[in-house]
This record gives C-alpha cells, structure tokens and sequence, in this order.
C-alpha cells in the first residue's frame, strides 16, 4: 500500500469528493493561492499547502480565495450549504475561531433544529490546531473543546494520515456542519494510505494498543505520544489500552468504558486548558459510568491554564508531553 | 409602468396580511397566548411585499428577529406561522424556532435570524450556490439600520463584491435599532453611500411607497439575474410598535408614533394612490381587507387551539444522522 503523509491523505480526500461530487467547493483564505496575483496562480494552497493542486483541477468556480474576512467564509459556507452547495470552508487556524464563531455555533450548528428539521448544513470546516511550531499565544491553540460543546456540530480529530483521508471523505458526506481539526503537527507524518476511497463512521474509536493495566485515552497528538509511552512501558511489564477516540462529536463512550472495566485505570491527555475541557469531560463520564471499576483516581495530563508561551523551553513545558504521560500511567500504577 | 391592476392587489393583499397577522398576535401576546419575544414588522409592510413580488420560491431571502412580514411576502403559510409563533405543534419549525426563527424552507424564506447582523453572511452563501450552481436565482439579506454596522454585514457586502455574486442586500431603515436612534448610530448618515463604497450600486427609496419599493426591487432583481453583481437598496421606514412587544418606546418624541402612522402608514398611502390611479376601487380594497381578516382569524383560532409539540420531540432533528 502507497505510503502518503497526513497533508496529501487530505488533500487527495478532497479532489476524490470533488471529481464525485460536483457540489463540493473548496472557500478560503489562499485555498487557491495567487488570486489577483500575477504569478503561480496556484502558489500557496492555503498557508499549509493542503488545497495545492485543486485550482488547476477545478477551477476558480471551485476553489475560491477570499480575503481575510471568516465571519464570511463561515457565513458564506453556511448559506450555501442551506442552498445546495457542499462546500469545505479552511478556517487558516483554529485561533480564528473568535472572528467567526457566531456563524458556526448560532448558524450552521442550528439551521436543522431551529427550522425544524426542514433545512440542513452540509458543510465541512477544515481548520488547524496543535501548539509545539513556537507560533505564539495566537497561533497555537487548539481550541476542540470550544466545537465539542454545540450541539448539532460534530468535530473530528484525525491522529493520522490513514485516519485524515477516511474521516474527510465522510465528512464531506456527512449533512451536517463537520468541524474537522487537523494537528499541524502532523502534516509531515506518514503511513499506509490505500488510492481507493474509503469512509470512517463518526463515533468509532480506534485502539491502537490493547493492555489490561491501564487505559490511555489521548486526543490529536497527543494519542501518538501515548502509543509511544505504552511501547517503552510494555518493556516493563505494563501493559496499556491506547484509545483514540477520532471524533470528539460524537464521542464512543462505550469504547472507552468497556475499556476501564477491563484495566480499572484511567489517563486521559489533551493538548488543551484544563479547565472545563476534553480531559476533565472524559473524565466525568467515567466517573459516572464505570465508577466502580476504578481501581485508583483518573489522572487528566493537559496544558497549564495559561495563554501558550512563545519561548521554546517555556512552549515545551507549556505542552503535554510523553514523560508527563509516563508520570501519570505510573502513578496510577502506584496508588494504594 | 409600476406594478399593474393585478400586481398591485397582489402586494396590497400580502401587505394587508402582514399588518393583520401583527395586530392578531399582539393581541395574542398580550393575552398571554404567545411565549417568548415579540419584534413586530408593522408599518413596514410595503418593502417585504415591494420585494418578494419579484422572487420566485426559488429564490432565497434570509431576515432579521423581525421576520414575519418577510416571511409572509415569500409565500409562508400563516396558519403554520401562527402555530409557531404560540410554540405549537404544526409550526413552520415544528415549534423549535418560535417568532425570531420563523421559516419557509420549501418557499425559499431560509430564516429570521435573531443575531443582527447574522444574515448578510449566509445569504452570500445562498448567492454563491446560486452562481455555483449556474442558476440566475437570486438571494436577498432583510437588514435593519442597526444591522448595517455589524462587521459581519461589511464582510458580506465586501465577499459578494469580491465574487460578483447575485446577492442583494435590503436595508430598512425604521430609524431605531432596538432603542438607539440610527441618526445617531448609522456614522455615515446613509446606509446606501456606505454600501456604495464596496464596489456596488446603491439606490434608495421611501419604504412606505409600495410603488417605489417595487420599481427599486425590480431594478435590483434584474441587475442581479444578468449576472452583474450584488446591489443594494435602502429604504427608509417607519416602525409602529416599539423594539419589542411591551417596549413602551420612551425614547420616542411623544405623538411621533401618532404622527407617523398618520403620515407614513404604507397601506394608507397604497390605498389611496391605488384609487388615484384607478389600479383599484375602494370596494375591491374592503374586500380583500375582509377576506384577510377573516383568514387571520380562522388561522389564529387554529393556533390556539393546537396542542404543544409533544416533549418526545426535544432530541429530534438535532442531526441528520443518528448521533
């Protein structure tokens, strides 16, 4: 099978939809790259390069440059999707949010309960997240939890290239407003990704390792670093569930319950503030579902509750890493 | 020539209902059949019915927490609306969208919109999948004064110019945004110059002259179905009840209300200059008013009478798919 990053996997999700589906649009800041521009007029393929190559293919009916305006972009996507488009708006990074969050959370998210079940919002927000690129307090935030509270989005978090084109497809598909946060962190990743099209179910965890000591349940990245500490940790003799969850909207509880009723111990690690986040969510559920199960208390590893620092030293502490996830698997490991 | 014999009965019947509906569910609210908010449209019937006499269901029109006229003028059904509006089962939303989420999906009337300034944005995305689409429908955004100096609408004014989208943007101006006076909020003192500044035609018009307003819409629509970009029409208005129902409206002159629904009543002034023009009779005129009449009260009856939508429903039509 064809090794692809986690860039092409989206990129090739996306110009597959668009040959299938003539409704699928591509709107953004520099999705095309070079609008008005004199030179390449397929240059940037938004700030990361994912929607390069989609220009020349489709067109600028298509793959449409906007200014730097998201509450339009959001607005725009959201309109359209009401009136028979399927559009995939790029939010440049997921720090945006503020600038356009009403047309998300009051408009698109609403559209099919408000109007009672008369209108729908096919819509697909890629955007990019992940701290650990020294892009300061306003470029490196992921912000999944802010999405993962509306109800009537669903929000995706694909950890690989494999996962990346499989959840896209989908949520190109899928009829409602998708807000799909991609680590950009991972773009350089590689793995197995077949030509074929193929489609991941929202709601599916995936177990990348499977342990009767302890369950690890990561979030973007942050499931990577886990499978890294249960490898060195097998050595030892610990042996660790690493679940994946792959969408935060819809969650799989069932998997990650099932789970810590097999190994009675939980870490739950994301890249986000501790407070009122995806963490201390996760950690709820459990607590209130498999209680009785646990063996010691659930330990949350995530950020500080502090804006993200752009010095290198102070970003790495700032962040989640693998020794804070080793720390926290032992000390459950260890309690009495 | 402006709106013949027929067009004109046509707008005058839309505009009659409208004032009517408004009047009926005031009196509903105030009886304390109607949960929630009241924003009534009456006294600015003539610019609803002005421009949807030009749209097709095809069309779309996005509106502001003020929406039932704009829905009525696209081809809503009352009797739904009505429903709705007192939170009934049998609502246009199924009585999940109340008064400031009124709708007509199938009729093209994508939404009130009870954020101001939330609507702009979408109907630039109606307009794109118009052209997308390659279709020479055409999408207008109902704004208020208040609602021109959200940033939202300068993006959407700005993107649809950007993209020579068939979007047109229609402001009324009732002189009020919420208790605020749009002399005083509206810096450019002119809605049509600002939206002139982006890069698109800008006409203005006396919104209570059904007349104008439909001559404007016309030269609007079609500027938009030939494909030569967004436009924009302001049309100045009055507001006969306050921002809300039960706003006493103190910051208004005393007698200004009196006053303006003496002067500015657009379904006075249809009237009479229907008659001046010989469009209409006077007894044509009362009969439409009294079919209304009684439409609104069997509708409104209707309304009263249906049950609530059964709580089994709150979880339903949250996703398409299950969740």
């Amino acid at each position: 099978m064809p090794i692809k990053t986690y860039r092409q996997a989206i990129n090739e999700a996306m110009a597959m939809e668009m040959r299938r589906d003539s409704t699928v649009i591509v709107i953004g800041e520099d999705v095309a790259g070079g609008a008005g521009c004199s030179g390449d007029r397929d240059a940037y393929g938004g700030v990361m390069g994912v929607t390069k190559g989609l220009f020349p293919e489709f067109g600028e009916a298509r793959v449409i440059d906007t200014p730097i305006t998201e509450s339009a972009i959001m607005g725009a996507a959201a309109g359209s999707a009401q009136a028979g488009l399927r559009p995939i708006a790029e939010l440049m990074f997921m720090d945006f949010l503020g600038v356009c969050f009403d047309q998300i959370y009051n408009q698109a998210a609403k559209f099919r309960y408000m109007f009672g079940g008369k209108a729908e919002c096919p819509m697909v927000v890629r955007t990019m997240a992940g701290a650990g690129l020294r892009g300061g307090a306003q470029h490196s935030q992921n912000l999944t939890q802010m999405v993962t509270m509306v109800p009537g989005l669903k929000v995706v978090c694909p950890t690989n290239a494999y996962d990346a084109k499989g959840l896209l497809i989908q949520a190109i598909r899928d009829n409602d407003c998708v807000i799909f946060v991609e680590d950009k962190f991972l773009y350089e990743t590689s793995c197995e990704v077949p030509d074929e099209d193929y489609t991941i179910p929202f709601g599916e965890a995936n177990f990348l390792r499977e342990g009767s000591d302890v369950t690890i349940v990561g979030i973007s990245n942050t499931v990577n670093k886990a499978v890294a500490v249960a490898d060195r940790l097998a050595a030892e003799g610990i042996s660790c569930d690493v679940i994946d969850p792959r969408t935060t909207s819809p969650l799989d509880e069932d998997a990650i319950i099932e789970s810590v009723e097999t190994t009675g111990r939980l870490v739950v690690v994301d890249e986000m503030t501790p407070r009122c986040g995806l963490a201390a969510d996760i950690s709820s559920i459990v607590a209130e579902k498999a209680f009785g199960a646990l063996r010691a208390p659930i330990k949350k590893v995530t950020a500080v509750h502090s804006p993200i620092p752009f010095a290198p030293d102070l970003e790495d502490a700032w962040m989640p890493q693998e020794a804070d996830i080793e720390a926290a698997v032992r000390e459950v490991m260890g309690y009495k | 020539m402006s709106l013949d014999k027929k067009q004109f009965l046509d707008a005058y019947r839309t505009m009659r209902t409208i004032r009517d509906f408004e009047y009926r569910v005031s009196d509903e609210f105030g009886k304390g059949n109607i949960p929630g908010f009241l924003h009534l449209y009456a006294g600015q019937e003539a610019i609803a019915s002005g421009m949807c006499a030009h749209l097709t269901d095809d069309d779309y029109i996005m509106s502001t927490h003020r929406g039932h006229g704009h829905c009525i003028a696209k081809g809503g059904d009352v009797g739904e609306m009505m429903k709705e509006i007192m939170g009934k089962e049998g609502g246009s939303c199924a009585g999940k969208g109340g008064s400031m989420h009124i709708a007509a999906i199938e009729k093209g009337m994508l939404g009130a919109n009870a954020i101001v300034g939330g609507g702009p944005p979408l109907i630039v995305g109606a307009a794109l999948a118009n052209k997308t689409l390659g279709t020479d429908r055409v999408a207008v955004s109902f704004t208020g004064d208040g609602g021109s100096n959200q940033g939202t609408t300068f993006e959407a004014m700005n993107l649809a110019v950007v993209l020579k989208l068939p979007a047109i943007f229609m402001f009324e101006n009732n002189g009020y945004g919420e208790g605020t006076a749009a002399d005083y909020s509206v810096g450019s003192k002119d809605i049509a110059g600002r939206a002139a500044a982006f890069g698109m035609p800008a006409l203005k018009v006396d919104g209570a002259d059904i007349f104008a307003v439909y001559d404007a819409c016309k030269e609007a629509v079609e500027h938009c179905r030939a494909g030569k970009g967004p436009i924009t029409v302001e049309a100045s208005i009055t507001r006969f009840r306050g921002h809300f129902e039960g706003d006493a409206q103190a910051y208004r002159e005393k007698g200004e209300v009196k006053r303006l629904m003496e002067d500015m009543d657009c379904l006075k002034i249809a009237r009479a200059n229907a008659i001046k023009k010989k469009l209409a009779t006077k007894a044509q005129l009362d009969k439409i008013d009294k079919e209304v009449a009684e439409y609104i009260a069997e509708s409104a009856e209707a309304g009263l009478a249906a049950p609530q939508p059964s709580v089994s429903e709150l979880m339903t039509d949250i996703y398409s798919s299950e969740y």
